[in-house]
């Protein structure tokens, strides 16, 4: 038998070995090597390029904003980092207020995203009681609907929590409090969601271990459950992160005292339909400013965030 | 009151009492318990107060302190939406039917590229002995950490008539065969483009930028799904003489199908709901045919601030993605238990 395959195989069979050689875990001959080097490099080239183009934006002079290829016509300034640093937006608010404003938001709503959402993802996923699977389905529904018009009901509910009606009296729907519910709660149901799956996919063997050896059920979900959780957990932090730092739209609705404005407010005052003309390097810098954190968080934790992704999508 | 044997534990010797028979179901409940607290104040009473919006006419006069309370209209709301009877007066270009069916093809239309293109990158990255994956893979993930409204801004000015790149490479092309620049002020993304059938240019424009910001999540999660596939698959197709590509349509492809297909449905969902890039960018233009549904409600409730009108049409939208998500789970059972 394994004669007659071999005469009728004759010619793949070189062949066969051939590709077991290359898939054997030897190295690439050279010829593909750079072809594929070639194509990866011209990804990478299109990825960056808006990039790229964002950041030549940003050496800039805001009054000679004139790009050629992919430098300034004019030579390299710094003014537009100046300016924007100086002066970021028209309100009497200095850029290291509007930085700190916004990370005390987004850290923050991250932080409670997170942590609410593992608790609560927790009990989906390890726990059966009575209404579990209504309210699952209840989470995924508001998943679906977008918050853009939720922006009437959030504004009077924060409203009602106030001391008073004058300028010093604290109203929570004109405070940073506020604003950070209001993200919270569009970020709460994906982070149920997402954390559920990926708990889902831990295997009960280790916390029926643990409780053997004598662990009640918080000291598994601190000790066991959470350590392992780390990817799922960073992605979802980074999300909550990004979500309340790029916010402007209820921070635009509902904050009135330019020292509580965030990055994004400021950012977002620059484009879209309320600005007539675009100030493109002063808007190039400050973009570069707002994105750099949150891509420098990333890497950080990119590792986990890779295997966060992807562990829920595969079968074990 | 020690009974059974020496082999039963302590709890059991008495039969358990009714707390602590339902101890799980109270630790189920603590746990859900501050996530549901916050839930309910801050996501699900606002939806209820939608609902009650969409009956009503309210608008700006009843955000006031002390304002009176909107008139109730019944389903005049939605009925107004869906025929635009006295809208066309208010808003301009209000048709219903033509900002779904574009929504539907533009979310349909940008995740078939972001997966396809999302798995062949994987497939390229994931080739054995390829140097620099790492660098590349840190790179190719950029456009996800970049906040949507600098990328919408970007790319705008990138498909800027007078200034954008795209026009000026594309004359600097063919200004070599003699055409001349001019030609080449294409207005990708100004209200008096030209419209050749359904799609208008715009379309294209939002389409190249989308692309360009979809398909890395895309490859992330392929890559980690290809990586699952057992090697010996591969190396059972080779002895029985496969070729690469008999290699990747009959084992790459379908392994690929389960891990790929929920994350392909959520991305469709989150295109569907893609705000900034419509926004920011073409702004709906030419005449609103690259309208959402999210722009358009925004629009209502930012612009025209008739939020229960707003209201009505976001009740809408979640009809509408929930009909979208219940198919696609069946789709997705469908091809699943085919297999």
């Amino acid at each position: 038998m394994a004669a007659q395959t071999t005469i009728a195989k004759g010619k793949a069979t070189s062949a066969t070995q051939a590709r077991m050689k290359v898939s054997a875990g030897r190295p690439l001959p050279l010829g593909r090597q750079l072809l594929y080097q070639a194509l990866c490099i011209f990804i990478a080239l299109t990825v960056l390029f808006p990039i790229m183009w964002v950041v030549s934006q940003s050496f800039t002079s805001p009054d000679k904003p004139k790009i050629r290829g992919f430098l300034p016509e004019y030579g390299i300034s710094l003014d537009a980092y100046a300016t924007v640093l100086d002066k970021p937006t028209r309100n009497p608010v200095t850029f290291l207020e509007l930085t700190f404003n916004s990370l005390k938001l987004s850290l923050s709503t991250s932080f409670f995203s997170v942590f609410l959402g593992v608790l609560a993802a927790y009990a989906f996923s390890r726990f059966k009681f009575p209404g579990r699977g209504f309210l699952f389905l209840a989470i995924l529904a508001v998943l679906m609907l977008p918050s853009v018009a939720t922006l009437v009901p959030l504004f009077t509910t924060l409203n009602q929590f106030r001391t008073g009606d004058t300028g010093d009296d604290f109203n929570l729907r004109n405070s940073l409090w506020g604003v950070g519910l209001a993200i919270v709660s569009g970020l709460l149901p994906f982070a149920v969601y997402n954390l559920k799956g990926y708990l889902d996919t831990i295997p009960k063997d280790l916390e029926e271990a643990a409780s053997i050896d004598g662990a009640n059920r918080n000291q598994v979900f601190f000790k066991v459950i959470l350590p392992l959780a780390t990817p799922a957990l960073a992605t979802t932090a980074l999300f909550g992160f990004m979500g309340g730092w790029t916010e402007f739209y209820f921070s635009w609705q509902f904050l009135t005292n330019p020292k509580d404005f965030t990055l994004a407010m400021a950012l977002s005052q620059m484009t879209g339909q309320y600005a007539r003309t675009t100030p493109w390097s002063q808007f190039a810098a400050f973009a570069i400013l707002v994105a750099l954190p949150v891509s420098i968080v990333y890497l950080a934790l990119q590792r986990y965030i890779v295997s966060g992704l992807t562990a829920g999508g595969v079968k074990s | 009151m020690a009974t059974g044997n020496i082999a039963t534990p302590r709890s059991e010797v008495k039969s358990p009492g009714f707390w602590q028979r339902t101890k799980d179901t109270r630790s189920a409940y603590m746990y859900v318990l501050p996530a549901g607290i916050v839930m309910t104040i801050i996501t699900l009473y606002p939806l209820l107060f939608q609902v009650y919006m969409s009956f009503t006419d309210y608008g700006l006069t009843n955000l006031r302190r002390n304002a009176a309370a909107p008139n109730w209209v019944g389903l005049d709301n939605f009925t107004n939406i869906v025929t635009g009877d006295t809208l066309t007066n208010l808003i301009p270009n209000w048709d219903f039917f033509r900002i779904l069916t574009f929504n539907l093809w533009w979310a349909l239309s940008n995740v078939v590229f972001h997966v396809v293109l999302g798995v062949l990158i994987a497939v390229l990255l994931n080739v054995e002995g390829l140097w620099f994956k790492k660098i590349y893979r840190a790179i190719y993930i950029l456009p996800v950490v970049i906040p949507a409204i600098i990328i919408a801004t970007v790319w705008k000015k990138i498909f800027d008539t007078t200034d954008g790149p795209i026009n000026n490479v594309m004359a600097g092309i063919f200004g070599i065969f003699g055409v001349p620049a001019a030609s080449f002020q294409i207005p990708w993304l100004d209200n008096n483009q030209p419209i050749y059938g359904p799609l208008p240019l715009a379309y294209f424009a939002l389409l190249t930028a989308n692309i360009w910001l979809g398909w890395p999540l895309n490859s992330v999660v392929a890559t980690g799904a290809l990586q699952s596939i057992p090697k010996d698959l591969y190396e059972a197709a080779v002895v029985d003489g496969a070729t690469g590509r008999q290699q990747f349509f009959n084992i790459t492809v379908p392994m690929l199908r389960a891990p790929m297909l929920p994350f392909a449905i959520f991305g469709f969902i989150t295109t569907f709901n893609l705000f900034a890039l419509s926004y920011f960018m073409s702004e709906g233009n030419p005449y609103g045919k690259t309208e959402l549904l999210v722009t358009q409600a925004y629009k209502l409730v930012n612009v025209n601030k008739l939020f229960g009108l707003a209201a009505a049409f976001s009740i809408y939208m979640f009809f509408i993605l929930l009909v979208i998500t219940l198919l696609t789970n069946r789709l997705a059972k469908f091809t699943a238990s085919a297999d």
